[in-house]
């Protein structure tokens, strides 16, 4: 269980975090989604750890979590296999058991033939596979996608997409999904917090009548058209309201 | 600083035309003041047969590797704590600037006065010499490593050791590299100097002799034995290992499109 009471924060003079808490209990999937600059990817990061946020409670039960970056950040000197296993290495896992560990996820995900080759010789689509790759091998029980496919090509970006719920349904992972898209929101996230403009604050809570394999085109985009007809969500996506 | 290339065929061409204008001011001036290329090959020959080559080879190799080699050492130390920490920059700041801005000669008068003459002489003189390049290098190098994936390293939770190994010194030997390769052709030729004013074993003492003698086939001989070494290092020793160090960065110079650094991005918490 990931807990976050009353999370605010601010850079300098600029507050980007209003007044925030979610909930993750395991094996459930939220989407966090809000305009661009809305202090998204703050909320992960304070999430994760990476940042302390000036006010609020961070707790998370979680025995691991792992983080996937909008951009795939493979070390440009290491092999596929070596940034597979990069995580693992972190935890000091030995050699021979990580690269173990890194083939059987590399297998996995279509990157078998990609093993050897360093991050600048692979495809966009084959990097962002990588950094999945990467976090998925240290068995996190939480995943934490600070916008992982928005770089990618629509085609690509739905295949990636795909491959993540199947990952996420067969491993049971608990999951906080960032996006500034309201239909990957949808798809994704069995609950949707949709945050405004900064100062973030959540303007909607949003629980899914549908689970994950059940949302086909005609769902995610009534659910769209249903989320835009509240005022506060149409405030939050409304470019006029924003700066 | 090309390896190999289709260029070959020019260097080649290049190098018979320098031989020819060789040839051809020899015939026109007295052998005193420029010997001819075949004259050059028998003073080499000779000294060659003396094995006074072997001997000063390995002088001058020891001078110009072990001062550069102390460089190293103690200049990528105190740039990676300058680099990381500010204050300490802003400490070692001037006197990176004093020291960039002392001449080798200056070293080699200060070493002659501290050690006499001598092989320590030239060492230290090719150390001081270094040291700055070294240092700045390593600074640049320790401030340009890529946040976002140091963040990324945190985000697994990744101890100090595994940072310096997996983050840090792979940049590190990326930005550095090219330094490596300018200090030691820097080195040769202040070990040279060094040796020839402080009277050390080595090349540089065969040539203050040989310019006493009024041996100016020998001094050409001399000539061409350090350029000599240089490119036998550069290209025997120091490349190859930049390959094995770097394997990433040789397949990416074979790959047409992204040839070049790898992009180094600031990082920012957003």
């Amino acid at each position: 269980m990931l807990t976050l009471s009353d999370i605010t924060h601010s850079y300098g003079q600029t507050q980007v975090l209003g007044r925030i808490s979610l909930e993750l209990p395991p094996g459930r999937v939220i989407s966090v989604v809000g305009p661009s600059g809305c202090g998204k990817t703050t909320l992960l990061h304070i999430a994760a750890g990476l940042i302390a946020p000036n006010g609020g409670q961070v707790s998370n039960r979680f025995r691991r979590l792992a983080v996937m970056f909008q951009e795939p950040r493979l070390l440009p000197w290491r092999t596929t296999l070596d940034n597979l296993a990069f995580g693992l290495k972190a935890q000091g896992v030995a050699q021979a058991e990580r690269h173990a560990a890194a083939r059987r996820i590399g297998a996995h995900l279509g990157l078998a033939e990609a093993l050897g080759a360093y991050p600048h010789q692979l495809s966009g689509g084959m990097r962002q596979r990588a950094a999945l790759g990467r976090a998925l091998a240290v068995e996190p029980e939480l995943l934490l996608l600070d916008e992982p496919f928005s770089a990618l090509d629509i085609g690509l970006r739905r295949d990636l997409q795909t491959l993540l719920l199947d990952l996420i349904a067969e491993r049971r992972l608990a999951a906080l999904f960032v996006t500034h898209d309201l239909a990957e929101a949808v798809r994704i996230g069995d609950e949707l917090l949709v945050l405004s403009p900064a100062p973030a604050y959540v303007v909607q809570h949003w629980r899914q009548a549908r689970p994950a394999s059940d949302r086909d085109a005609v769902y995610i985009h009534e659910t769209i058209a249903q989320l835009l007809r509240m005022p506060p969500v149409a405030a939050a996506f409304d470019r006029r309201t924003q700066p | 600083m090309r390896v190999t290339g289709g260029g070959s065929w020019a260097d080649l061409l290049g190098f018979a035309a320098l031989l020819a204008a060789w040839q051809l001011g020899a015939l026109a001036s007295h052998p005193l003041a420029l010997p001819a290329p075949g004259a050059v090959l028998a003073a080499l020959g000779r000294l060659w047969a003396t094995g006074a080559v072997a001997s000063a080879v390995a002088h001058t190799t020891a001078h110009a590797l072990g001062g550069f080699a102390i460089a190293l050492l103690i200049g990528i130390a105190i740039g990676l704590f300058a680099g990381l920490q500010p204050f300490v920059h802003g400490m070692v700041r001037p006197l990176i600037g004093l020291l960039q801005g002392v001449p080798p000669i200056a070293w080699i008068v200060l070493a002659l006065l501290w050690f006499g003459t001598g092989g320590a002489t030239a060492a230290f003189t090719v150390m001081a010499a270094t040291l700055p390049l070294i240092v700045v290098t390593t600074i640049a190098g320790a401030q340009t490593v890529d946040s976002t994936m140091i963040q990324m390293a945190r985000s697994f939770r990744a101890s100090t050791r595994v940072l310096l190994s997996d983050i840090y010194f792979p940049h590190l030997i990326a930005v550095l590299f090219p330094a490596v390769l300018t200090g030691m052709g820097l080195s040769w030729k202040v070990a040279l100097m060094a040796e020839l004013l402080a009277g050390a074993h080595g090349i540089g003492e065969h040539l203050g002799v040989a310019r006493v003698n009024l041996d100016t086939p020998a001094v050409f001989a001399w000539i061409v034995i350090a350029v000599g070494l240089m490119f036998l290092i550069e290209y025997l020793v120091l490349l190859p290992l930049q390959r094995r160090l770097e394997p990433w960065r040789d397949q990416m110079r074979s790959h047409p499109v992204s040839r070049g650094q790898p992009d180094v991005r600031v990082g920012c918490a957003r």
